[in-house]
């Protein structure tokens, strides 16, 4: 023993991954802010991502995502696959295998029941389970023998992992939620707070909507995590005292989704205690080129496939407008290290991003120049480029957003450069994102020349993402301008990989499949995408092993965290 | 004050007109001289200022961004490198002629409105029921309403800036005038039953004269004091417009615009607020100043005391 601590102690002086030799519970207590409070622990039945999150920290699913969206087998030995035999040929079924020896924090042994349990509780059309989206189409799940589950689709699934993959699905023991199926879920009061788990720490004391004690699961599967013997995890406050208390005081050692002005939180992590850490996931801030004309003139007919744009339907237009941005200084003036400049509309997860139109990056105002010029846009008078009596001028849309009109500002300047004239008009995001077939200032409607704003996906797998610029989703008055293509772009060959990709179940087919699909996006120049908006968290210096995570519950990994010093 | 003393000035002289004593009487009021004194200032600022200083205010210097007061910059830049002076100077312009026109026009419906409630027993009622239905109604879901009617429509026939510009002042006018008419209106209602009108309905004067010759000069206090509150209250309501997205396009710099954009950075840079917020509180109070000044000029038992 005298000889191990010993080893402990050469090992910290030369400053080796201390957690690779802590025991269990040697670093003491962690202590984490979330600026919204949780109120439950469980998280069928919530939406909120502060109640999915603090429930991570004890329940766990078959399998999560890493840092960079892949999959890794978490309660489940492996992830199936079509390949390893997991998923069935016609993508119909797929067959989770428990790892051997798992135990709940009771000490009672994990089985495939406590899986099927699971589908049982939040399938319950009265127990109004939060996540039942992450379970649809399932028509079955049966256990096959102890450890192994089936789980059948009505319908065939390319993409089968829904069901107990990430933080929003995860397993319950079947013994402690037996008597809280359906409408009697809510009732559960002791169940909810405190659930049973299979992760690094359980619970000790909940309090709704204020603090969280959790201690280290003695039945946790690896025997020296957690390093922490206790977490207390506090809800509540604003996220400006929330990031103080970590990067400015050192109360917290993490404090969770940093939404701060870049240099308000630049001067907080000036103050030395802290670290500011951001990941970036699939939401990108773009600007939506409308391919078909939006004057008025035209009544009904307005922003519809029947008129072409007069100028934006040349695409060398569209490119020059691409070049014209400098997307690093956008990231700079408005998002800092929450930010990052994106040239795809797909930018993530890892397997799906394309690396073929890099070249945005760099502004090019002479190069769009000579692409005008070469097009036969011309300067007139007025030094606006026009062609057979047609001006490059165009109204440019966006949300009222501070820093959305900082970016028009700007982008009207770069554009005023290469001889584009730019009128500039910003509608409440009630309105603009309100979707009121009665309103024409709707971002589906979209009776202005570009548009910008965020978009993204939830999970993984960009297959219904993509499927957005299919030229049926294009929003007509027909159908009361519902869609998502907004660009109202129609090509045979994307709608073509749109449906292959529906029928395509190996990974790597798929993410060859997506990345065409943006490059086309992208090389026609259909949008311009400005800044991947990613998510900032902040975490003591002391606190060692933080990987922030998007496509999961940031806590996916506490059980790696631990204490780089004592202080 | 004149060098001459108003006994001497009244002998040697024969009977000025009405308008020279408002005058004197005007220039006795030294805060009145003073507001007067900057307004002008103020206004020829905003519209001879911009040929002095002719940088551009929507020219975006990324480098000189956050800048605080240089020779090149006197003001500072805001967070994208454009000049405050030039913008404060050419946002003043909008925000003035927003503010006079818009005002002007509330005005003219307000006291019209008023007067002739006040004066004509029998259309007391049914103009006081709009003035309640035009403060009832909700001021905002209106605005969307009629900017959602009229703004391509008015965007098309006289371009961005002059179709906003009468769009704002046209809504600003029709929502702000209840106030005076309500004020007006009831001093309107006490007037009548005065002496001297009692007197002059005696004689037979008629209703239109009536209302020229004696009660309007009689309302014209209130009248002043709500105009000049009616600027100010055009300037704001044109910022808050603004700020919704529905005023002028947002790099279009006026008052309420500029000291918007700023409060985000009233930790950081707070002299960034001073400049548009100092130009809109003086305007304000030098308004207020003409205001009562001229109410006591115009007022002939103040007059030449």
């Amino acid at each position: 023993m005298r000889v191990r601590t010993l080893l402990l102690g050469a090992a910290a002086a030369v400053a080796i991954a201390p957690a690779a030799l802590a025991e269990r519970g040697s670093d003491g207590e962690v202590k984490i802010i979330y600026w919204q409070a949780p109120s439950t622990m469980n998280p069928y039945l919530s939406g909120g991502t502060k109640e999915l999150e603090a429930a991570s920290l004890v329940v766990e699913p078959l399998a999560r995502y890493d840092q960079d969206g892949n999959m890794v087998p978490w309660l489940a030995e492996s992830v199936p696959t079509v390949d390893n035999g997991g998923v069935s040929a016609d993508l119909t079924t797929i067959n989770w295998k428990l790892k051997e020896g798992l135990l709940w924090s009771d000490g009672s042994p994990v089985t495939s029941a406590d899986v099927v349990f699971t589908w049982k509780y939040c399938a319950d059309p009265a127990g109004g389970c939060a996540q039942s989206e992450k379970y649809n189409d399932v028509t079955d799940v049966k256990a096959v023998d102890d450890l192994t589950v089936t789980v059948t689709f009505g319908v065939p699934k390319p993409f089968p992992y829904g069901p107990f993959v990430g933080a929003q699905a995860p397993i319950i023991q079947a013994a402690q939620f037996a008597d809280c199926l359906g409408a009697k879920a809510p009732e559960c009061t002791d169940a909810n707070f405190g659930p049973m788990g299979t992760g690094p720490f359980r619970v000790t004391e909940f309090r709704p909507n204020d603090v969280i004690s959790f201690e280290a699961n003695p039945n946790y599967r690896d025997p020296d995590k957690p390093a922490f013997a206790t977490v207390t995890f506090k809800g509540g406050g604003d996220t400006a005292s929330a990031g103080r208390s970590v990067l400015e005081t050192g109360e917290f050692d993490y404090a969770w989704n940093m939404q701060l002005a870049p240099d308000v939180l630049g001067a907080m992590e000036a103050a030395g205690k802290g670290t500011v850490v951001s990941a970036f996931g699939t939401l990108v801030e773009r600007i939506m080129i409308n391919l078909t004309d939006p004057s008025p003139a035209l009544g009904d007919a307005r922003s519809t496939k029947a008129h072409p744009h007069p100028f934006l339907s040349d695409p060398a237009v569209r490119q020059a407008l691409s070049m014209a941005i400098d997307r690093a200084l956008l990231v700079e003036i408005g998002y800092g290290a929450a930010g990052k400049p994106s040239c795809n509309v797909l930018p993530a997860p890892a397997i799906y991003k394309s690396t073929a139109n890099d070249g945005c990056l760099v502004q090019d105002i002479e190069g769009a120049k000579k692409l005008l010029d070469d097009a036969g846009w011309v300067p007139g008078g007025d030094g606006i480029r026009a062609k057979d009596g047609v001006r490059l001028s165009i109204l440019y849309q966006t949300s009222t957003n501070a820093v959305r009109q900082d970016f028009q500002a700007l982008i009207k300047q770069w554009w005023s450069e290469i001889g584009v004239e730019t009128e500039l008009r910003n509608i409440d995001a009630s309105v603009f994102f309100g979707g009121d077939p009665g309103s024409p200032d709707t971002f589906q409607k979209f009776f202005a020349d570009v548009e910008m704003y965020a978009n993204n996906f939830d999970g993984t797998d960009p297959e219904a993402y993509m499927a957005n610029w299919e030229c049926k989703q294009a929003p007509t008055p027909e159908t009361q301008w519902q869609g998502n293509n907004m660009p109202r772009y129609c090509s045979e060959e994307y709608d073509a990989l749109v449906a292959k990709m529906a029928q395509t179940g190996k990974l790597e087919e798929r993410a060859e499949l997506a990345k065409a699909m943006n490059d086309k996006l992208m090389q026609e120049y259909i949008m311009l995408p400005l800044v991947d908006r990613g998510r900032v968290s902040a975490h003591s210096n002391t606190l060692g092993g933080v990987v922030l995570n998007v496509w999961d519950s940031e806590l996916w990994n506490v059980a790696d965290w631990y204490r780089t010093k004592t202080q | 004050m004149t060098d001459v003393t108003p006994d001497s000035l009244a002998a040697a002289r024969p009977p000025q007109s009405q308008w020279r004593n408002v005058w004197d009487q005007f220039k006795t009021h030294r805060g009145a001289v003073w507001g007067m004194g900057f307004f002008i200032f103020v206004v020829l600022a905003v519209t001879l200022g911009p040929y002095i200083w002719t940088i551009d205010a929507q020219y975006i210097d990324i480098r000189a961004r956050n800048s605080g007061p240089t020779l090149a910059h006197p003001l500072g830049t805001d967070q994208l490198g454009r000049d405050t002076l030039a913008r404060v100077l050419e946002g003043g312009q909008v925000s003035m002629a927003v503010g006079i026109t818009a005002m002007l026009l509330a005005l003219v419906l307000g006291a019209a409105i008023g007067v002739v409630a006040g004066y004509f027993k029998r259309l007391d009622g049914p103009l006081m029921r709009l003035t309640d239905l035009f403060l009832a109604l909700p001021l905002l879901p209106l605005l969307l309403v009629i900017i959602m009617l009229f703004r391509d429509t008015l965007r098309a026939a006289f371009g961005p800036e002059t179709g906003i510009f009468m769009l704002i002042v046209f809504v600003i006018g029709i929502t702000s005038w209840m106030q005076t008419a309500r004020i007006v209106r009831g001093d309107v209602l006490a007037l009548k039953e005065r002496e001297f009108v009692i007197a002059s309905r005696s004689i037979g004067t008629p209703s239109r004269r009536m209302i020229l010759r004696h009660i309007l000069p009689n309302v014209l206090s209130p009248i002043t004091v709500s105009a000049t509150l009616g600027i100010a209250n055009a300037i704001i309501t044109e910022s808050a417009l603004s700020f919704l997205g529905l005023g002028f396009p947002s790099d279009f710099p006026t008052w309420g615009r500029l000291l918007f954009d700023s409060t985000d950075y009233l930790q950081q840079y707070p002299e960034r607020v001073l400049w548009p917020g100092l130009a809109i509180s003086l305007t304000v109070l030098s308004v207020n100043y003409i205001g009562d000044g001229l109410r006591d000029a115009l007022d002939p038992r103040i007059r030449g005391r």
